[in-house]
């Protein structure tokens, strides 16, 4: 492998403390260095700015629920005017689609952003030979998936009956066979209650038949994350989801975490990840009255250091929702009568796709905007505090530089709020106008880079530019001496001046110049537990009982992930 | 008006992607940059010059420029028009699917048939067909909730399945029979019918007008007889039987007043 030097680059790193300062950064055989030799290539980054690789803590770009968004939304490809395919190039693959892009798109649009790292947040288990598949298949990025555990009927029998050593065995097992890399929980225990027809509304109320209640379940996933020492923390996506008055849940959910302390020594210091908060920060009783909490869930958020957040920030764009939590998915389904697809994977959890419009001239529309840019801005410790758009549920991926642009200038958000049509009562409801806080490009790549990689446990390879970590630099045309504002700073991060995804410069002006070379690798925690035969056991059970499928079906094996990474705790 | 005539080599082998053959992309540019603009066939890429022979000149606008297109094969020629926002196409022959798609203004003018998916989610402009055309003309694409929006889709000859579905705007004409779900979904503008058509005419629509002259196969069960009118329609006029519907469907109030869908059916 070549060296590559960076030079004279304004570099950005929470983790070596570069704000802004000149540097060099020099890389070889895949990994950061302190210096490299004459023969090296230069790259001159003199008036740009150089960041780590980013980390996407939370969206969802394989598997089954995003292959169905891809299957019934054909129209997807023409969203933006004219047909993707229109642009051909002879290095990369033919991209499509908008809010569900194909996977190569997936993986050439994340590295010409500068994208480095992304975390599949929902893998039903029993689809997770797909879900690999088409993580193997998109280009450059590396990649890791969270099996779904919030509505899995093993988890609920083992934590009803305090059987934590038997909840932990079956975690392991469960990571060991899908490749999985921690713990998701999504509606817990609501979409359980939704093959009944119900809900659990608040972290209170039992889940039918088997008498658990949200909160218990929580709890329960919180211990034997830390009784695992699992590098990243509980992926919680809470109850009652997208409803007006929403927030008093969420409070309910967070305060759970105050009780644990992290245990585990990849760098954690959270025990709970709460994630798209927007969609969980609404106050009022009803559409009528919706309006802005999220000043009250992020003071509670800013003093609890043992939670960390992602936005999931509206980007007013037409969608396509996707979510384990079957009871929201119908609930939406019936709001907007456009199309609805639910499934329900065996013992392990539901899902549901249905798209959605982000509409500027609906006022609620623009509420929930305003609350995923009210999120970061309120956010004290930005280590804590990432964005996302919850891809694709609150709007694509592609939009995140614009997202970048209107949290870093005040003016250009503000030109939207004003511009809508109901502008004085989205102003009423959401706390944006008084907001003077413009995120910096430090305190960016804290939320995009060194905080995800702390969260998700990656802290020692990812995030951050110093010797020894891997070496993924994104250098973007941004000069923090005279910084363009609104829609040219959208354009510099949209299309990166350099990518260097683990020593191999794959972008360049934008231009994804051959995604071969890159190793793209998937990553998964191999957890050890002793030999349980309890679970083991029970496993054998309930396959033979309930299930479609023979656990000889079920492993992945490592020919769907060629290249692994693994995490031995 | 300037005038650029394409006319094609030889028939191809597989279908030819032809999005550039618009007046907005020729509009302003030289006979070279013209032959120089993207085609495909199949997966190979090719340029329009290595297809097409190209003489004549463009205009500086897009208003100002006319597309004279000639065979052999424009049969097999895709895209014909679509995205097009102003000035004039003519297709000298049958053209192949999505002719005329996402149209928003200019003329468009067919002297053989249109096949599959062509007038699709149009917004404005107008398309004339002076053969048939094939199924979901002047329709929403796969999978999509907005048809046609805008716009007029004039067809001498007869259509196919599916005319005008999750339409919300804008008029079609067809000058002979039409096969089934004509207007399914149908959220507004305009379908006459001036010969007679198959089953399921305007199932499940909110809004809109379908006036079909000479006749539907089967009535839908959702529709009601609600009074005999004379209209004038294309011209001319005629004492119809007026219908609302589709009367299983949720529909909307405007000003208090539920908003139905109307199927017009000639009186004999």
């Amino acid at each position: 492998m070549t060296e590559i030097i960076i030079k004279n680059g304004h570099v950005f790193d929470a983790v070596t403390g570069h704000k802004g300062d000149v540097a060099d950064v020099c890389m070889k055989d895949g990994k950061i260095v302190d210096k490299v030799s004459n023969s090296a290539t230069v790259i001159d980054a003199t008036g740009k700015s150089v960041m780590a690789g980013a980390l996407d803590v939370h969206t969802h770009v394989a598997g089954p629920k995003v292959n169905l968004g891809r299957w019934y939304r054909p129209e997807d490809k023409f969203r933006l005017g004219e047909r993707c395919s229109a642009k051909i190039d002879p290095k990369t693959k033919i991209e499509g689609g908008f809010s569900i892009p194909t996977v190569y798109k997936t993986g050439y649009e994340y590295a010409r952003m500068g994208f480095a790292f992304l975390m599949e947040a929902a893998m039903p288990p029993l689809y997770s030979r797909h879900t690999h598949e088409e993580i193997r298949d998109t280009p450059i990025v590396d990649e890791a998936a969270m099996p779904v555990f919030g509505n899995n009927w093993f988890m609920f029998e083992y934590l009803k009956n305090g059987e934590i050593d038997n909840a932990a065995a079956y975690v392991a097992w469960m990571l060991r066979q899908t490749k999985g890399y921690g713990i998701k929980c999504v509606n817990p225990g609501g979409s359980e209650a939704w093959a009944w027809g119900l809900n659990c509304m608040t972290v209170n109320d039992p889940v039918p038949y088997f008498e658990i209640t949200p909160k218990e379940i929580i709890a329960g996933l919180i211990t034997t994350n830390e009784e695992l020492h699992l590098p990243h923390s509980v992926h919680l996506h809470s109850n009652n989801l997208g409803n007006p008055g929403n927030f008093q849940t969420t409070l309910d959910s967070l305060k759970i975490a105050e009780d644990f302390k992290p245990n585990n020594n990849l760098g954690r210091k959270t025990v709970l990840h709460h994630t798209h908060i927007q969609f969980h920060s609404y106050g009022g009783t009803g559409w009528g009255d919706f309006e802005s909490k999220s000043k009250e869930v992020m003071d509670y958020v800013n003093k609890t250091p043992q939670i960390s957040i992602d936005s999931g920030s509206v980007t007013l764009d037409e969608t396509t929702t996707m979510t384990a939590d079957g009871p929201f998915e119908y609930h939406l389904g019936a709001l907007n009568h456009l199309k609805w697809g639910n499934v329900d994977v065996e013992l392990e959890t539901s899902s549901g796709v249905v798209p959605y419009v982000y509409d500027p001239k609906v006022k609620v529309c623009d509420i929930q905007w305003a609350i995923g840019l009210e999120v970061p801005l309120f956010a004290a410790d930005p280590m804590r505090t990432m964005i996302t758009t919850d891809h694709p549920n609150a709007g694509p991926f592609t939009r995140y530089p614009r997202l970048y642009a209107w949290l870093m200038d005040k003016k250009y958000r503000d030109d939207l709020l004003n511009s809508f049509k109901y502008a004085t009562k989205v102003i009423d409801a959401t706390y944006l106008a008084e907001i003077d806080r413009e995120i910096n490009l430090y305190e960016l790549s804290q939320m995009t880079r060194a905080g995800p990689a702390q969260v998700l446990g990656l802290s020692g390879s990812m995030g951050g530019l110093a010797p020894g970590m891997n070496a993924n630099v994104a250098v973007y045309n941004i000069n923090p001496d005279n910084m363009q504002k609104g829609i040219e700073l959208e354009n510099a991060f949209a299309k990166s001046a350099y990518f260097i995804k683990d020593g191999v410069k794959v972008v360049e002006n934008g231009v994804v110049l051959d995604a071969d070379p890159v190793v793209k690798k998937t990553y998964w925690v191999n957890a050890k537990v002793p030999e349980n035969k309890q679970v083991m056991h029970d496993i054998n059970e309930k396959f033979l009982k309930y299930y479609s499928v023979s656990l000889g079906n079920y492993e992945v094996i490592d020919h769907y992930a060629p290249h692994q990474e693994i995490i031995e705790v | 008006m300037k005038t650029v005539t394409i006319k094609l080599k030889k028939v191809p082998t597989l279908y030819l992607e032809c999005e550039s053959v618009t007046p907005d992309k020729f509009a302003g540019k030289s006979l070279e940059a013209i032959a120089a603009l993207p085609c495909s066939e199949g997966k190979s890429n090719y340029k329009l010059g290595d297809w097409f022979e190209i003489s004549g000149s463009a205009g500086a606008t897009a208003a100002e420029t006319k597309i004279d297109v000639y065979g052999p094969g424009t049969s097999k020629c895709k895209y014909f028009g679509a995205w097009m926002s102003a000035g004039e196409v003519v297709v000298n022959g049958t053209a192949d699917m999505f002719t005329g798609s996402w149209m928003t203004g200019g003329k468009l003018h067919v002297k053989g048939d249109v096949r599959s998916f062509s007038g699709l989610q149009m917004k404005g402009g107008e398309m004339l067909v002076e053969g048939r055309a094939w199924n979901y003309l002047g329709a929403a694409y796969r999978g999509d909730w907005r048809g046609m929006q805008g716009g007029l889709i004039r067809v001498k000859g007869d259509a196919g399945s599916d005319l005008g579905t999750f339409m919300n705007g804008g008029t079609i004409i067809v000058e002979g029979n039409v096969d089934i779900h004509t207007g399914t979904h149908a959220d507004g503008g305009t379908i006459i019918i001036k010969g007679k058509a198959h089953r399921r005419v305007g199932g499940q629509m909110v809004k809109g007008e379908i006036y079909v002259f000479k006749g539907c196969d089967v009535m839908m069960p959702g529709f009601k007889k609600v009074e005999e009118r004379e209209i004038e329609v294309d011209g001319e006029k005629h004492v119809f039987n007026v219908f609302i519907g589709d009367l299983g469907e949720r529909h909307s109030k405007s000003k208090g007043e539920v908003v139905y869908g109307h199927l017009y059916t000639l009186k004999e």
